[in-house]
């Protein structure tokens, strides 16, 4: 089992015929992902790989029965491809795309609110659930199926601390980047309520950062609602405050988003907090036995 | 993207905020021309740079006459400026603002921002003008009022309305309060910015609602549709060499450490900076070369790492995705063609095309560390 994608995913490629939409077009099939159908406007009638290439994404899904879509296109055009994502009536989108300004993912949340459609990102690696899906940029090679459910913010600290997991023989459920901007549309809660729920995923590793309050809102969830126990881990102990730490939701304002802030609140949870990446393997190894 | 406050101002006088009548200065008998045109009375002079607490720092004086602002102004340009913002290196004074006096009955505060939690702007105010909004929304949070802004419609007048009666606003006052947040925003939002704080709302004796102070801070991602406010940007504002990382697409944070680090991926760039510290090293910066696999990043990274004479050792935690290890090898080996760094270089890189990786780097006697705690122990090592 997983969460949010598995081997029904049939998945629609938003900006399949771009340098970055092409070439891990080819990565995720090559892993196995049911890849149904690609969209780029003005591109109807094209092939990629075998892959129908649609000018609209209601067009794809009508063709071909796509239930989520992955999005590649440059940052000022990606607030319309989910729109569009939306529109189609998806189960699920997942935003790739680094840089959407934030004003532009303030009125698509607004516009979601209500809706079915769920958004992943943007400013995201995406998701993979091993051995049955892969949506986005995650490297493949690194994860293996099991009971561990992955969540965080960043993207290659994420493949890390899931390379740690895989060396150490503890496989995943579902590994997926929630988003290192402001306003995303899955957040911690989310993704935890979603784990919660899945009868194979045994334990969850929560990766935060500096910056916001979705972490401490993440504990007080985690602690009311969950049988599953959850680690912790927040990067950027030693980031100076008012600095944006690359990621826009990265930066400490006020003392609500500094690392020993979430630390403390995590810990008053109940929620075991990693000091450093290699202290996590042990601490879910201690929660799986 | 932060700007100064009289370009603030400029921006804020364009969408019919109120603000005091003035003009910035480089020179003090440009100074002096604008405290004349002013009416020749009492002016303000305010010393221009990205940081708050100026008035303690001395960077604020009050001149009787333009000949006294002349004088105010040759002191000020060209001084240091110490604030609590600054750092103890304080920061130099190149630009002024002279700005007509006036008559201030009260201070007040007013913000917008960007709420995370609610996926909103937030517009929040407080009769504590003057004060450090921090401070106030810690000790008495009762003092702060906020209303949420509806994207698809934007600030209601209703809302404008609640926040001028919350700080105390009535009559002419009131009238002119209420254009005055309306006003606000919409500057705020046509501009794209992050923050729009005017940190004090004065009203002065008069009746009049005026920014005294404006601090207007952009969203990065958004500045591709706004060039004019990109114009704005003082490169002496900004450290030299994270104006230099920014022209070469990498996200650069300088730190005082003596361990540089070139990471690919903000959030394992943070959680390399924290082994280091936990390590019982100090990192000398952040620096994602981000996800593209162009060896050019890799040149420009240990050149502008280099600046900083105090580094004594620089790290490479690469973890290949996107990025391909033979990609920043190639790099790497390359940069050391051209300048082979005055510094030791120990290199980790782990994921796509790895052995590759490895292989070029074995060209040029470099041996890839096992895993990212092992090259952060060697380079705290190596820096002593």
């Amino acid at each position: 089992m997983s969460i949010l994608i598995n081997k029904d995913t049939r998945l629609i490629v938003q900006g399949i015929t771009g340098r970055d939409g092409s070439f891990h077009t080819r990565q995720m099939k090559e892993y196995g992902t049911h890849i149904v159908a690609g969209v780029t406007p003005g591109k109807k009638g094209q092939f990629l790989d075998g892959i129908p290439v649609f000018n609209t994404v209601s067009d794809a899904k009508k063709e071909t029965g796509g239930n989520t879509s992955v999005i590649y296109v440059p940052a000022p055009f990606a607030a319309d491809a989910i729109l569009e994502a939306v529109d189609a009536e998806l189960d699920l989108v997942v935003c790739i795309s680094e840089g959407v300004p934030a004003n532009d993912m303030v009125r698509v949340a607004h516009h979601m609110r209500g809706r079915n459609t769920r958004l992943i990102g943007p400013n995201c690696p995406g998701l993979i659930s091993p051995g049955q899906s892969k949506v986005g940029i995650l490297p493949s090679q690194i994860t293996k199926p099991g009971p561990v459910g992955v969540v965080s913010r960043s993207g290659t600290l994420t493949y890390e601390i899931v390379y740690q997991l895989t060396q150490a023989n503890i496989g995943q459920s579902t590994c997926i980047g929630i988003g290192g901007d402001p306003i995303i549309g899955t957040n911690f809660i989310d993704t935890l309520s979603l784990f919660e729920k899945d009868p194979d995923t045994k334990c969850v590793v929560m990766i935060g950062e500096i910056g916001g309050t979705d972490e401490q809102e993440a504990a007080a969830f985690a602690q009311a609602e969950m049988k599953t126990p959850v680690i912790g881990f927040i990067a950027g102990k030693t980031a100076p405050p008012g600095k944006r730490m690359g990621h826009a939701g990265a930066i400490i304002s006020g003392s609500s988003g500094t690392a020993a802030e979430k630390t403390r609140i995590l810990n008053e949870k109940g929620i075991p907090v990693a000091s450093i990446p290699s202290d996590i393997v042990p601490l879910v190894k201690k929660r799986l036995s | 993207m932060k700007i100064h406050e009289y370009q603030g101002k400029d921006i804020l006088r364009q969408h019919n905020v109120a603000v005091p009548q003035g003009a910035v200065a480089f020179t003090a008998d440009e100074a002096y021309e604008i405290a004349e045109k002013l009416g020749g009375g009492v002016v303000i002079v305010k010393a221009q740079i990205h940081a708050g607490g100026r008035g303690k720092g001395g960077g604020v004086k009050l001149a009787k006459n333009p000949a006294e602002a002349k004088a105010i102004a040759e002191k000020m340009l060209g001084m240091t400026l110490v604030t609590h913002q600054t750092g103890p290196e304080g920061k130099k004074v190149q630009r002024i603002l002279i700005e007509e006096g006036m008559d201030i009955d009260r201070e007040l505060y007013v913000g917008i921002t960007l709420d995370r939690a609610k996926g909103k702007n937030a517009i929040m105010v407080s009769t504590e003008g003057g004060m450090e909004i921090e401070e106030v929304a810690e000790k008495t949070p009762e003092k702060i009022v906020k209303e949420w802004v509806s994207p698809d419609i934007g600030l209601q007048p209703f809302q404008a309305r609640k926040l001028a009666f919350a700080i105390g606003l009535s009559g002419k006052q009131f009238k002119s309060g209420v254009k005055f947040l309306t006003s606000l925003y919409r500057a705020y939002d046509k501009n794209d910015c992050s923050l729009a704080e005017i940190n004090p709302l004065v009203v002065t004796k008069d009746g009049n609602v005026l920014a005294l102070d404006a601090k207007m801070n952009f969203d990065d991602s958004s500045l591709f549709r706004h060039k004019d406010i990109e114009e704005l940007r003082d490169p002496n504002e900004e450290d030299v060499a994270e104006t230099e990382a920014r022209a070469a697409d990498l996200s650069f944070i300088k730190l005082d450490g003596n361990v540089g680090c070139v990471v690919n991926g903000a959030g394992l760039a943070m959680a390399t900076m924290d082994l280091v510290k936990h390590f019982g090293g100090e990192p000398a910066n952040f620096l994602d070369i981000g996800g593209s696999s162009n060896p050019e990043k890799v040149i420009n990274a240990l050149k502008i790492i280099q600046r900083d004479k105090n580094v004594k050792s620089i790290l490479f935690n690469i973890f290949g995705g996107i990025t391909r290890c033979d990609d920043v090898a190639n790099g790497i080996v390359e940069a050391f063609k051209k300048a082979k760094p005055e510094v030791p270089v120990v290199v980790r890189l782990t994921g796509t095309n790895e052995e590759e990786g490895k292989k070029i780097l074995e060209s040029v006697g470099l041996t890839a560390a096992s895993s990212m705690e092992d090259v952060v122990k060697k380079a705290i090592e190596l820096a002593g």
